[in-house]
């Protein structure tokens, strides 16, 4: 391909938008997530991506933030913050009855990424985590 | 206490994914907010949910102090035959509400 002008604002926009959308920021959790999620797996490996988790970018309230998500073929999905005093928000166990998706309304404490942890029925584990932007916090007085 | 509110479709055909949304008034004290006198408030939330069908655990979630007030829960699951869909939360000071819907399948 020549290197016309044209061809140059495409590479430079392609460019550009590379770097604006965050792909799954790296995973840098704190010592009491990492030991939340580690009894939780019992020290298995932990995979990255197969859950959809959906929460909104800006929560203005923290006391109620909605979040969601889907893990197909999940048993068991635990919800973690970790940014809150205590990371721990939910562990959801679904028979074969249930579909492995949920929503609830969780409390975030400050700006932070949200966490989910799958254990498949496999017995193999996955992760995501989301960043959540928190204008008023939900933990204090 | 705190008074449970359950949507539930009241039928659905065999084998059809219902959703299912649930609410119930807690204030969920996380043990870490402070009253105005400066006391930490104790904990005292709803520790766990479960919903079961005809006897049969569809879902169990294990809640920690990080859900808000007046716990919400969706989710779905796959109606086998007409039965009683059964909703129970635990409270930490021990206390159970129950309540029950009836899916009838065409």
């Amino acid at each position: 391909m020549k290197l016309t002008r044209r061809n140059a604002l495409v590479f430079g926009g392609a460019a550009i938008a590379v770097t604006l959308v965050p792909v799954n920021a790296t995973f840098a959790a704190t010592d009491l997530t990492l030991a939340d999620i580690a009894a939780f797996t019992g020290g298995a490996d932990v995979a990255e991506g197969g859950i959809e988790l959906t929460t909104p970018e800006i929560a203005e309230n923290g006391n109620t933030v909605p979040i969601a998500f889907s893990a197909p073929g999940a048993k068991r999905v635990l919800i973690l913050a970790d940014g809150n005093p205590s990371p721990g928000v939910a562990t959801f166990s679904f028979s074969e009855l249930a579909m492995a998706e949920g929503s609830t309304r969780i409390r975030l404490a400050t700006t932070q990424d949200v966490i989910a942890v799958a254990e498949m029925t496999d017995g193999t584990y996955t992760k995501v985590s989301k960043s959540v932007k928190v204008t008023i916090g939900g933990c204090g007085g | 206490m705190a008074k449970p509110r359950v949507k539930v479709p009241k039928s659905a055909t065999a084998g059809e994914v219902v959703t299912i949304k649930t609410l119930i008034d807690h204030k969920m004290d996380s043990g870490q907010r402070k009253d105005k006198a400066g006391n930490l408030i104790p904990r005292k939330i709803i520790n766990s949910f479960s919903a079961s069908f005809n006897g049969e655990e569809v879902i169990n979630v294990k809640l920690e102090p990080a859900i808000s007030t007046n716990p919400y829960f969706q989710f779905s699951f796959k109606v086998p035959e007409t039965g009683d869909l059964a909703f129970k939360w635990v409270d930490d000071d021990g206390t159970i509400t129950e309540t029950k819907k009836t899916i009838t399948v065409k």
